[in-house]
């Protein structure tokens, strides 16, 4: 579903180490291959920090993608209507999915599935935060479909074109299907915007808890992020936090008017002079609050995942068991 | 009711509730494959449950479309077997349930699809492809935890003890039934026994698990006697449709 700015990363806030203009010869070929808008691929050389960046981003964004499963997992069992409740669960589906291709790219990095999961689970590993959100209503989903894949699209489109080719590939599939997902958050808000008072009431409330959330989602502001320079230049990431920001604000506005609903921020208005949005103040405090692990679902989100990952332990045991035995029944009728 | 509305309505409402219940497996499975399979069955269910569903509200003529019988029906209006509206349990419950259940299912869809009846059978034979899916699913895992290690085999063996009962509502005829078959419209309940209990019992014994013996006891979902399990799961699906009556989602 998504993957917030990796300049989240306290360890990481400071600039990795500087690639020299003048390096030694790989580094120089690398550096020309990425300046030419040319892919890097797995048996590439490639700058270790740069591995790093792109391990930790792309397991970041694997990770998202699965803790993104539970708030709106959540509403399956009570989607009100059975096409919705199809939709739901097609749309969880694809996010399982994209966790899957997500974790095979980052596995070409040299990092198992196992391994990043384990740093999921201890907390070492970080994801969205925009999931340690609870979904408290059926609004919160059409909510997370509209503004949260929404915002999505609008960080991933780029990362299509990031330097690391698996990244790049497994970001044009993904991003397919956030539109898809978008539409169905949207088609969600509309049904609520024209049903009954209490629908709109429902909506208007989800979007008042939703949007200053959605908004931090994008990183810190860009006077605020060292490593911004660093992933620029390895065309890793590729457009600013607050670029992003002020593009999803500006499309996402109209958006709300149609559905009749009042974005929360009394300093939203349009200045004709610079051509888009102005808003007031994200309060970063909350987000590094929820960033640090002090958000309304944090606990409960990696407990939830824990707890899956333990309780099928017998089972991944039993499947690998089982394979075992096969394989050596094959050998023996081989032989 | 018509039988051949309460008929249908068997078929729906045992895909819906059993496509409810593996819907919970959704973000919880053992492996990220298995959310992925969980899914993609559930979505399979749910499908098939709407066409039923809408069908059984058009023979009966009555305006009740699917959403009107999914999320406005009691639970002794609900026709599923008595097995599907069972809790999860762990994986091995899941698996076993899924199978005895999919083995019946490609049977029954089988009888189905040559229906005298051009709607039912129609649907039957779309729905017998998914199925056949389903059943290679539940049964490749049935012999890998049956077959597994000593702590999988014993849960899976648990898991059968436990739900074998519930399989023989699976071939008791009622009225319903014996309209159905004479129609040509449906088949003979119990005429399917055979032949599922010779290919349950070779999976079985692929996986090295053992056939309970019989068990006396009959559930009765089908004909609206359910376990105290399906108006929890109901109250939880139809929440958003009750407490708003008349709203369009
Ligand atoms: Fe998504
Ligand atoms: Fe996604």
């Amino acid at each position: 579903m998504y993957t917030q700015s990796m300049d989240t990363d306290p360890e990481t806030r400071n600039p990795v180490a500087k690639v020299s203009a003048v390096g030694r010869p790989e580094e120089q070929r690398f550096q020309a291959t990425v300046d030419a808008e040319g892919k890097i691929e797995p048996r590439d050389w490639m700058p270790e920090a740069y591995r790093k960046t792109l391990l930790r981003q792309i397991s970041q964004h694997a990770h998202s993608e699965i803790i993104g499963m539970f708030p709106e997992g959540n509403w399956i069992s009570r989607a009100p209507s059975l096409k919705r409740k199809a939709i739901l669960i097609a749309k969880v589906q694809d996010e399982a999915g994209h966790g899957l291709y997500l974790y095979s790219a980052a596995e070409t990095l040299g990092q198992s599935r196992d391994e990043m999961m384990a740093a999921l689970h201890s907390g070492r590993a970080k994801y969205s935060s925009i999931f340690n959100y609870p979904t408290l209503t059926w609004a919160d989903v059409g909510m997370i479909g509209w503004l949260v894949d929404g915002a999505a699209i609008m960080n991933q489109i780029p990362l299509c074109r990031c330097s690391y080719g698996p990244y790049a590939r497994a970001m044009i599939r993904v991003c397919k299907e956030e539109s898809f997902h978008q539409r169905q958050g949207f088609d969600i808000m509309l049904s609520l915007s024209k049903g009954t008072a209490d629908q709109k009431a429902m909506a208007q409330e989800s979007l008042d808890r939703w949007w200053w959330p959605v908004l931090a989602m994008f990183g810190p502001p860009d006077a605020d992020s060292v490593h911004s320079g660093q992933s620029a230049q390895w065309k890793i990431k590729r457009v600013s936090n607050d670029e992003l920001r002020q593009k999803f604000i500006d499309a996402t506005v109209p958006q709300a008017e149609l559905l009749g609903l009042r974005i929360p921020d009394e300093k939203l208005k349009w200045n004709t002079q610079t051509g888009h949005y102005d808003f007031g103040p994200i309060d970063w405090d909350d987000f590094w609050r929820v960033v640090n692990g002090e958000g309304p679902c944090n606990k409960e989100r990696l407990a939830a995942r824990v707890k899956a990952y333990e309780e099928g332990q017998w089972v991944r045991d039993a499947a690998m068991a089982y394979a075992v035995k096969r394989k050596a029944r094959q050998h023996k009728e081989a032989a | 009711m018509s039988a051949k509305v309460e008929y249908v309505l068997r078929f729906g409402d045992n895909s819906l509730i059993l496509g409810q219940r593996l819907a919970e497996w959704l973000g919880h499975a053992p492996v990220l494959e298995e959310d992925i399979a969980s899914a993609n069955i559930s979505l399979d269910l749910i499908g098939q449950a709407r066409l039923w569903l809408t069908l059984a509200g058009r023979i009966e003529g009555k305006g009740r479309d699917e959403d009107r019988l999914a999320y406005h029906r009691e639970q002794q209006d609900f026709r599923n077997f008595t097995l599907l509206e069972l809790p999860n349990g762990d994986y091995a419950y899941t698996v076993v349930r899924r199978f005895l259940f999919d083995a019946w299912h490609c049977l029954a869809l089988d009888a189905l699809s040559g229906s005298h009846d051009t709607d039912i059978a129609a649907i039957a034979a779309k729905s017998r492809k998914e199925a056949e899916y389903h059943r290679l699913h539940s049964g490749d895992w049935l012999v890998r935890l049956g077959d597994g290690t000593g702590e999988s085999h014993a849960r899976t063996q648990a898991a059968l003890e436990l739900q074998w009962r519930y399989t023989a509502e699976f071939f008791d005829s009622d009225a319903v039934d014996a309209e159905m078959a004479e129609s040509g419209a449906g088949f003979a309940a119990a005429s399917l026994r055979d032949e599922w209990l010779e290919e349950v019992t070779t999976v079985l014994a692929e996986a090295t698990l053992k056939v309970p013996a019989a068990a006396k006891f009959v559930s009765h979902g089908k004909r609206g006697r359910h376990s105290e399990h399906l108006s929890r799961l109901l109250a939880e699906m139809q929440v958003l449709q009750r407490t708003h009556p008349g709203a369009k989602w």
